[in-house]
């Protein structure tokens, strides 16, 4: 949770290509831009109408003494009062919609992509990586848009008319304040630019120390052993002193920018007093106009301070805009062609009724493949597999075992060659048909938060109630979930949490058997099973897989003796192929496996210890 | 409750007192000033550019005169600007200063915080960390903190500031005029209490988006980690519907929060534009009756415009501070942790002696019953090796003799000194103990290695490797040890990593070394060839060895059979083959293992 990816903290140039397709997202929502615009130039003139009026009244009633229409300004000064509070109910509720909508559209957008978005894609994304471009940046993205605006509209028209203002009741003293906004520009760009970094290096500085706390947790324990708690709190020091330090410098530099636009400002006002003050002595201005200049010098400055400030919100959010929009600008590496969905339909709308039967013939045919950039995996890789067949792979891991279940599922395509099921090429129908007849279990459960029930469900929504017990009971899972509090209602919490791995293990067979699939794949699907619930399933599984065509990966060997064929995977090849028996007696690679493993394997089912066997380094 | 946190609160600041009074006397000084510019501007309409007779301090109508009084001033209008400019310059340098040790003292506080956060969790109890909830923790660690150190340097700061600033703004109205002020006053108080009371209720909405934003994660992550389960049973779709019904929610939420926000804003700005406005028309009839004159209107437009935005503040403020007792809370939790203590004057005796368990029993805190009267000795320099299934309390056993956790009945004497009087940091320094599943630390592998011993020489680094069978595997990587490995690096299987942890306990000298199963994931092979080094370096180390390999127990000099908490079982393979119990039943097993498979 708390790797620092530089990336996240690059200083980017603004490219405006990357926020135009961002902008894309706000025109739905043009309505309310229009409004928000209409409502900031509303607001810039009536910011501009309040000093005005001061001044009408003071030249109207005070200078010359008299109450005649006061009450009628007091009408117009309420009216005036009304139409700004008005305005920002208007603005921010209407900012505040494109806020919300306009990130909700753009994490739909991600999500709908990231749907289609192939294996090759996750195998290289981690999802700390994907939640971040679909929370924060996403939110960035749209604060930037709806604030940016709204100051951006205001900003412009009050200057325009705010400078009309000045220029029509003094152009001299005008010119004067007018010549200080672009000092005020640079040197608030400047410090923008300073700012930014500074808390660039504290956000790098705080995530080194949340990685440091995590550590710090999570190897409490390992610290206690070998007494290291005085230098892990040594180094923690170290990095606390450090985000101290940029912290400090951040808020010094942050500190310094008010003060020295306040200076500008007051230069401002000290025009007006010099020069203003010298046109009411010798004539030329009155001191209502005096009072509007010396109001308006106040606050003058502040849409200059918000664009420097919009460009560097727009130079800190340009790497999360490239980033979200390179995410949905992504094109999945398998697609289905035109043709197959014109047939058979998306994966969102599919064509159910022009869906063929499935059997469950299975045929590799002259495969290759190799990852993206990566070596060669299989290389005219050749494998015939009737219906009904259980195929066991076997081998060490990154022998290619995994990349044979992950074609067969389509979860990749051949680099080279054809994988025909019932005899066509699989690419000749749509993914949705082979997914929806593939029964699949892991190795590492996932489940989803929600109920057990829910959970079984997932492998076919319209299962019953009756449908989902039975699954249950098939792979010996209903007495364990009866035994719950709220039996198939039981929350299984955030990615099944709530359970052990080995009943995960046991729900997410339930769910691959309630699905009723012809073809079944288990990738070391009971790895993380006590031995004796291992013995309920394997009876199971035998039971389960009859009439289906299955491929086992299998860590425990003893599981998969009774396969119709055993096929020995190392190197991308197929080096043994055959039954158990014969296997044995050709006393090569599968014997030697097989040898080794054994006695781990007696030995565990005594003590039920975990973690033995020729475990991960088998070789 | 919140008088005691306001308490923790409190204690959170020592050290940096001096910081956060002298940045309240800069806020006061800088208030001050902000006085002062609506007086010049307000003379000089009247007096400057008017007719009223000018009025000032003495100090400053003295040599004012001498220049040439207000008839010089209007010559050279110059000066006002100079003045203006002056104040400005002076109070922009007091509010950095403000910032600076609002910063300074703030940062510092934050930092003493969370250094002590961090070295009690190192030093609470193991058994702490055993069921600890990390999110959680870190959550109080960094958030917490963060809103703590906020609420102190900003926010006190602030109310202290905007209260004092109303009562001198109040004060200097009421001079100038009795009956406006009231009329500007009036309003004040409801605004406090509208946002106030406002903030209060639609904090309940906070919350909401809270909740809908973490479903709306959990939907995303699960679908992203469960892809392989979505694409292979093709729910695509119903992932879909199910993201879009959490997004709109999330969505609807925060909309309905922001159009609160709308009307909190709007009706802010009538609260406070309307005594404005009632200031403005009554000022403008009494400048006109002649009660008041224009610069006193000026300037009593410019106090009440000063106080309005703060003051809105303050009912923010108020509902926010709950938030900040509630984190105070949660750090102090942590805070208030016993740490653990090796009790009254800790021993430091050699530990090469023998060791003696007598009628050992050790329960959890809850009162589960882990080990049942334990009692054996193992002689100094004897490899001893246990056996046992899962739950059976071997590790627990040997927690013990590193003093993760104190036996509770009993006693275990180490030569003649009793364990639980050893110092702990002792004990566990010269009792190496390797962790079935270990957890390396985000440096590299070298680093990891010398963990204990951070400037030791590479040769012995790379020694115990060897010794650890793990040094072949380390120079195979690209950046040989200096390989950086966890969470920032590559991530080694977990027989790597049982070899590495194994190569930094050797590294130190160890009177007692302890192998919680750590050697279930390496091979069998390379199990035989690190015990077969390690015999060699270790000649007269009293060694604990928790396997269920048949080869490592037949070895050891003294085995322990544990079942449920009791010795069922104790002594050398020869023996224990000709008792009938767990031993013989393991050994037959894997020797019937090994017929049968020759026989296939």
């Amino acid at each position: 949770m708390s790797a620092i990816r530089e990336e996240e903290f690059q200083s980017k140039k603004v490219e405006w290509s990357t926020w135009k397709k961002v902008l894309h997202y706000a025109m739905p929502y043009k309505r309310d831009l229009v409004t928000i615009m209409l409502c900031m130039t509303m607001s810039g003139i009536t910011d501009v109408l309040m000093p005005m009026s001061t001044a009408f009244a003071i030249d109207n009633f005070v200078m010359p003494g008299r109450l005649e229409g006061l009450p009628w300004f007091a009408l117009v000064y309420l009216g005036l009062i009304a139409i700004a509070a008005a305005n920002v109910y208007n603005f921010s509720k209407h900012a505040g919609k494109v806020e919300c909508y306009v990130s909700h559209d753009i994490r739909k957008a991600c999500f709908d992509r990231l749907q289609e978005l192939s294996f090759n894609y996750y195998d290289k994304t981690a999802v700390g990586y994907l939640m971040a471009r679909m929370t924060s940046d996403a939110q960035k993205l749209a604060d930037t848009i709806a604030w940016s605006l709204v100051d951006l509209a205001w900003g412009f028209v009050f200057m325009i008319i705010a400078v009309l203002g000045m220029l029509l009741m003094n152009w001299q003293l005008a010119l004067c304040i007018i010549a200080l906004l672009p000092i005020i520009a640079v040197v608030a760009l400047v410090f923008q630019k300073y700012i930014l970094n500074h808390q660039r290096e504290v956000r790098k500085a705080n995530s080194r120390i949340t990685g440091a706390f995590n550590e710090g947790i999570m190897g409490a324990r390992t610290t206690k052993t070998l007494v290291r708690e005085e230098l892990n709190a040594k180094e923690f020091n170290d990095l606390a002193a450090q985000m101290e330090r940029s912290s400090v410098k951040s808020a010094v530099i942050s500190g310094m920018f008010w003060p020295v636009i306040g200076c500008f400002a007051a230069v401002g006002t000290a025009f007006v007093l010099w020069v203003g003050g010298n046109h009411v002595l010798f004539g030329g201005m009155t001191v209502g106009q005096l009072s509007f200049f010396l109001q308006l010098s106040g606050y003058f400055f502040e849409p200059v301070l918000n664009f420097a400030r919009i460009f560097s919100d727009l130079q800190s959010s340009q790497a999360a805009a490239e980033r979200v929009m390179a995410l949905i600008d992504t094109k999945p590496q398998i697609t289905d062609s035109p043709e197959v969905i014109e047939r058979y339909g998306t994966c969102f709308e599919p064509k159910k009724e022009n869906w063929p039967e499935i059997c469950g013939d299975v045929e590799f045919e002259d495969v290759s493949f190799q990852y993206d950039g990566g070596e060669k995996v299989l290389s005219h890789f050749n494998l015939k597999v009737r219906h009904g067949m259980q195929i066991a792979l076997v081998g060490e891991t990154g022998s290619g075992k995994s990349t044979i279940v992950n074609l067969i599922c389509r979860f990749y395509e051949p680099t080279s060659g054809r994988i025909l099921i019932d005899g066509v090429d699989y690419r000749e129908r749509s993914q949705l048909w082979l997914h929806s007849n593939l029964g699949y279990v892991l190795q590492s459960p996932q489940l989803f938060s929600g109920t057990i029930r829910e959970n079984i469900r997932y492998g076919r929504l319209e299962a019953t109630d009756e449908e989902v017990e039975a699954a249950a009971r098939l792979v010996g899972a209903h007495e364990f979930i009866e035994k719950l509090d709220k039996g198939y209602d039981t929350q299984v919490g955030e990615g099944g949490g709530r359970l052990s791995t080995g009943e995960k293990q046991l729900i997410s067979f339930a769910r691959a058997i309630v699905s009723d699939p012809a073809l079944f794949v288990l990738d070391e699907a009971t790895s993380s099973i006590d031995t004796e619930a291992e013995q309920r399933i394997q009876r199971a599984i035998d039971r389960v897989l009859e009439g289906r065509t299955s491929f086992i990966i299998a860590h425990r060997l003893s599981t998969i003796r009774n396969s119709d064929r055993i096929l020995v995977i190392r190197g991308g090849e197929m080096v043994e192929s055959g039954t158990h028996d014969e296997l044995m007696e050709l006393k090569g690679y599968y014997y030697h496996l097989y040898t080794n493993q054994f006695q781990d394997e007696q030995t565990q089912q005594i003590l039920g210890a975990k973690g033995a066997g020729s475990g991960e380094e088998a070789e | 409750m919140n008088r005691y946190r306001f308490k923790v609160l409190w204690g959170f600041s020592k050290g940096h007192r001096m910081q956060f009074l002298l940045a309240f006397l800069f806020a006061l000084a800088a208030t001050g000033i902000g006085f002062i510019n609506p007086q010049i501007t307000g003379k000089t309409i009247d007096s400057v550019l008017g007719s009223e007779p000018l009025t000032l301090p003495d100090w400053i109508m003295a040599p004012l005169n001498q220049l040439g009084g207000v008839e010089w001033l209007r010559a050279n209008l110059w000066i006002l600007g100079i003045i203006v400019v002056g104040l400005a310059l002076i109070s922009g340098l007091i509010n950095f200063y403000k910032s600076k040790v609002i910063a300074v003292g703030s940062e510092g506080m934050a930092r003493d915080i969370k250094e002590s956060l961090y070295a009690h969790l190192q030093q609470v109890e193991f058994d702490y960390h055993v069921g600890a909830e990390t999110g959680d923790l870190i959550q109080r660690c960094t958030t917490d903190v963060e809103t703590t150190r906020r609420f102190l340097s900003v926010q006190v700061i602030e109310f202290a500031r905007i209260v004092i600033m109303a009562v001198l703004s109040f004060v200097i109205m009421f001079q100038m005029h009795v009956g406006l002020s009231l009329l500007a006053m009036v309003l004040i108080p409801w605004l406090i209490l509208f946002s106030y009371l406002y903030f209060r209720k639609i904090q309940k909405k906070f919350t909401e988006v809270e909740v809908a934003d973490g479903t709306l994660s959990t939907v995303m992550q699960e679908n992203f980690t469960g892809v392989r389960v979505v694409r292979a049973f093709g729910r695509e779709a119903y992932e879909r519907k199910k993201f879009d019904g959490k997004n709109d929610d999330l969505r609807d939420k925060v909309y309905s929060l922001n159009k609160d926000f709308a009307v909190f804003w709007s009706v802010g700005d009538i609260f406070s534009a309307l005594p404005t406005m009632v200031v403005t028309i009554a000022g403008l009839y009494l400048t006109v009756k002649g009660e008041l004159t224009l610069g006193q209107l000026t300037i009593f437009f410019s106090y009440l415009g000063q106080m309005m935005w703060p003051i809105r503040q303050l009912g923010r403020m108020l509902a926010d501070m709950g938030k900040t007792l509630i984190a105070v809370g949660r750090i102090d939790e942590i805070l208030t942790l016993k740490p653990e203590d090796s009790g009254e004057n800790p021993q430091t005796p050699p530990l090469n002696r023998d060791i003696c368990f007598d009628h050992v029993s050790f329960a959890y805190k809850d009162g589960k019953p882990v080990l049942r009267d334990l009692s054996f000795t193992v002689k100094s320099g004897e490899t001893v090796a246990i056996l046992g299934p899962t739950g059976s309390g071997k590790s627990t056993l040997m927690q013990l003799m590193q003093r993760l956790y104190d036996y509770t009945e009993g006693s275990i004497r180490i030569g003649e000194v009793e364990l639980k009087h050893i110092d702990k940091h002792y004990l566990r320094s010269r009792v190496g103990y390797v962790l079935q599943e270990p957890f390396l630390y985000s440096k590299t592998i070298q680093e990891n290695i010398a963990i204990t011993q951070p400037d030791i020489e590479e040769k012995f680094i790379h020694e115990v490797a060897r010794v650890a069978a793990v040094h072949d595997v380390i120079t195979e990587f690209e950046e040989g040890y200096g390989t950086v490995v966890g969470e920032r690096g590559v991530t080694l299987s977990g027989g790597q990593k049982q070899r590495v942890a194994i190569a930094r306990t050797l590294l130190p000298e160890s009177d007692i070394l302890i192998f919680d199963d750590s050697l279930s994931a390496v091979d069998t092979q390379t199990d035989a060839q690190i015990r077969e080094a390690l015999k060699e370096r270790r000649a007269g180390t009293t060694t604990f060895i928790i396997s269920h390999r048949l080869s490592t127990l037949m070895q050891a000099d003294h085995i322990l059979v544990l079942d449920e908490g009791r010795l069922v079982q104790e002594g050398t393979h020869e023996s224990l083959l000709q008792e009938d119990g767990l031993y013989r039943r393991v050994w037959e097993i894997q020797n019937a293992a090994q017929k049968e498979v020759s026989e296939a």
